[in-house]
């Protein structure tokens, strides 16, 4: 051992592409699963989460704007920049969520194969979603997926990584932009993973993670006026319908999680499809 | 006119080697064919040795694609094989600069071409096919599609990496694995392929490049133990190939010639239209299948677009591939500059109107001034025979349903241009157009998203797209 006393790392949030503390000046400290101190972690309020919203609305347009294989190009760097990072991660998952290490590794490396799996998507959800429609008549109609928007995030409460980037990936990958309310007990690895995102090409403000009470502040996220979807996965199970309710404010789209997901397998398509609109588009044909 | 100073890129960064050999196996070997020289179009100086394959190096190839399948990749998931098919794409972007000097140096094409157009969808199309590898139950083929097997390969010499690309990538991502002939006169960059997936760790035998000339494709092609063939070249090979692999189970899908009509309204933008038909007939010396070497032009408008057409083609730089302001590099070869020069004189022969840019032309190699011929009718040579090079026969008509009938009357169908201002008449003529690919107001737009490919005697099967995964599955 060396007599080298180390630096400790600040858990902050991730913001627009910056890594600012909670602007209410709290933090809560976050414990292994055995109750030993980690570290301090931001407690985000209403203020961080409706900065985020503003800081996912500003990159929407250049992040949906983006051609599907330069999305997929960047997913895919988000891939290479978490390999090289697996071990740090493989210890945060471990303390975070108690597994042995050889569990932590076959999580961290899940993750790392979730963000190639998503980045394979991005240039052929249109091709597998889209159409083109025989109507009656002298027109061409196609139809098109788009991404719906700005989408908040209710990070899975046990899964720290695997689960958390199970449900990012496949909002990022159609265009969207999110607000992420990460696990409550478990927010470590979600930081060190917006370290990941900050250094892959990921623009600032397409994924924005914030720590702290997940019950204290996704009610303002639901009720947001500028929030286009709701994703309840790691909602606390008292909050879920006030939280529908909330977002039938305007009209997001919820998606309510499917009991006890089980993130360790490949995924589907529900994911994606759950924040795509789709655009038909009529033209006239003729001389 | 500007006047520009030579900008040629380094000759060095294509790493040129003086002896290049197959890759079977996993290994580089020394084939037991007679060995070939490559030579630089542009000026006729051997470029590099090149082994090649017998007969029974093809059989030893196929026979290492069998194993490799057998043993490895047809019981790989597809989301391990989606990572070795990424790492390809990855390394072709790291070593982007030296495949387009080499490209450029064996092919002949301008620099700017192979660096911008060449390498990149290259590395483009592995990296979308790499995607596909684990998605292929969405694609529309069913829950669970299986590979062939054995893919045997032939490719052309005017997109060398490309094709390579093209071919290699679906294949792979299906689960198949690959014997691939390169084009006699422009096998480097295929090795140099070679070398960056042998550094990707592919295991042994999934991909096997055996350079030779078309006795080499004819053997694989025909090969018992070989499950699919995929061939782009001309369309009388296409032909012979059809006819070898008919009472077979082999799989077959060729990529063929084309004489695209590229259509001109006369409410298109000219001066834009002047652009995409300069781009549709001299991008890379008109060695393209899909080449827009048919103008056809709406009357009213013939004598001015012709005009504009020639001043603009005169600002055309022709010479050194690898000077990064050459716009028309060199013939591929001294047979192809032939056959160019042959069918040009047929077209005087029979009456056409030849205009020739001035542009200066090098003393050494392989060139052929840009060149229109107007007033050409449908019967002439140059209107029917796909001439592969920097010529434009120019067309007109008067209405949309003769622009039609002049753009289907003929036995190709690989692509066609539409330029106008009316949305509803792309779409019309888009409709009515006999080609695989339509473009309208632009032209040569290639994407791996986008299949690619003929109908009629332009060949059958998709290349790009949900599509062209079609040709790699037994379904």
């Amino acid at each position: 051992m060396s007599d080298r006393v180390s630096v400790a790392k600040t858990y902050k949030l991730y913001i627009g592409g910056a890594f600012p503390r909670s602007e209410s000046g709290r933090s809560y400290p976050v414990t292994d699963s055995k109750g030993g101190f980690l570290a301090n972690a931001a407690q985000g309020s209403r203020k961080d989460a409706r900065d985020a919203v503003a800081a996912a609305r500003k990159a929407f347009p250049g992040w949906s704007g983006a051609t599907a294989y330069n999305r997929g190009q960047v997913l895919y760097r988000v891939a290479e920049v978490l390999e090289g990072r697996r071990e740090q991660f493989i210890t945060e998952v471990a303390a975070s969520e108690g597994v042995p290490v050889k569990k932590a590794q076959s999580l961290v490396d899940a993750a790392i194969d979730r963000w190639v799996w998503y980045a394979g998507w991005t240039d052929k959800i249109a091709a597998v979603l889209g159409s083109s429609n025989p109507v009656a008549g002298p027109y061409f109609s196609f139809s098109t997926p788009e991404p719906t928007g700005v989408v908040a995030v209710l990070a899975p409460q046990q899964s720290s990584l695997l689960g958390l980037v199970s449900v990012i990936a496949p909002v990022i990958a159609s265009g969207n932009t999110c607000v992420v309310i990460t696990s409550q007990d478990r927010p470590l690895p979600a930081i060190t993973l917006s370290e990941v995102l900050a250094t892959s090409d990921v623009p600032g403000g397409v994924v924005n993670i914030i720590t702290g009470r997940t019950a204290e502040i996704a009610p303002w996220l639901a009720s947001h006026g500028d929030v286009n979807a709701l994703d309840l996965t790691g909602a606390p199970e008292s909050l879920r319908a006030d939280l529908e309710r909330s977002a039938a404010g305007t009209v997001k789209r919820v998606l309510r999680d499917k009991a006890g997901e089980d993130f360790t397998v490949t995924p589907d398509m529900s994911r994606l499809r759950a924040y795509l609109e789709t655009k038909t588009v009529w033209h006239p044909m003729g001389v | 006119m500007w006047e520009y100073a030579p900008a040629p890129e380094s000759r060095d960064i294509a790493n040129l080697k003086p002896n290049y050999r197959m890759f079977v196996d996993g290994k580089f070997v020394e084939g037991t064919g007679e060995p070939l020289k490559t030579i630089n179009p542009a000026t006729e100086e051997v470029l590099a040795e090149v082994s090649t394959a017998s007969a029974s190096d093809v059989d030893n190839a196929v026979k290492a694609a069998r194993r490799a399948y057998d043993r490895v990749w047809s019981k790989m998931p597809g989301s391990e094989r989606a990572k070795y098919i990424y790492r390809i794409a990855r390394q072709i972007q790291e070593r982007a600069r030296e495949l387009a000097v080499l490209e450029s140096l064996d092919n002949g094409k301008p620099i700017k071409e192979s660096r911008d157009v060449d390498v990149p969808t290259a590395a483009a199309h592995f990296f979308y096919h790499a995607g596909w590898a684990d998605k292929l139950s969405y694609a529309g083929y069913g829950p669970d599609p299986k590979p062939l097997g054995v893919a045997g390969q032939v490719i052309p010499w005017n997109f060398p990496l490309l094709m390579a690309a093209w071919k290699i990538a679906p294949a792979l991502a299906c689960g198949n694995t690959v014997v691939l002939k390169p084009a006699e006169t422009t096998p480097l960059t295929a090795l140099v392929l070679a070398d960056i997936i042998q550094q990707c760790d592919l295991p042994p035998g999934v991909v096997n490049i055996i350079p030779g000339a078309g006795d080499v494709g004819a053997t694989l092609v025909e090969h018992p133990d070989v499950n699919k063939v995929a061939f782009t070249g001309s369309t009388d090979v296409g032909k012979i190939i059809q006819r070898q692999l008919a009472g077979t189970n082999k799989k077959l899908t060729l990529e063929l010639g084309g004489k695209a009509a590229n259509i001109v309204f006369d409410d298109a933008p000219l001066d834009q239209a002047v652009e995409g038909i300069v781009n549709g007939i001299f991008f890379n010396q008109g060695h393209v299948c899909c080449a827009g070497s048919r103008l056809l032009v709406q009357e009213s408008v013939a004598d001015e677009l012709l005009e504009k057409l020639q001043t603009r083609i005169q600002t055309l730089r022709v010479g050194d591939p690898l000077d990064k302001n050459t716009d028309v590099g060199a013939i591929n070869s001294g047979e192809q500059l032939a056959k160019i020069k042959e069918l040009t004189e047929s077209g005087e022969a029979e009456g056409a109107q030849r205009w020739t840019s001035s542009c200066p032309l090098p003393d050494k190699g392989f060139f052929f001034a840009p060149t229109v011929f107007s007033n050409v009718s449908q019967a002439m040579r140059i209107a029917r025979e796909e001439i592969f090079g920097p010529v434009l026969s120019v067309l007109t008509f008067r209405t949309p349903d003769e622009a039609v009938a002049k753009a289907n009357n003929t036995p190709y169908g690989l692509s066609a241009g539409v330029w106008t201002e009316k949305g509803s008449r792309i779409l019309w003529m888009a409709q009515r157009m006999r080609a695989g690919v339509v473009w309208s107001n632009t032209f040569n737009r290639f994407d791996p998203a986008a299949p690619f490919g003929g109908y009629q005697e332009s060949g059958f099967g998709r290349e790009g797209g949900r599509t062209g995964l079609e040709a790699y599955l037994d379904v």
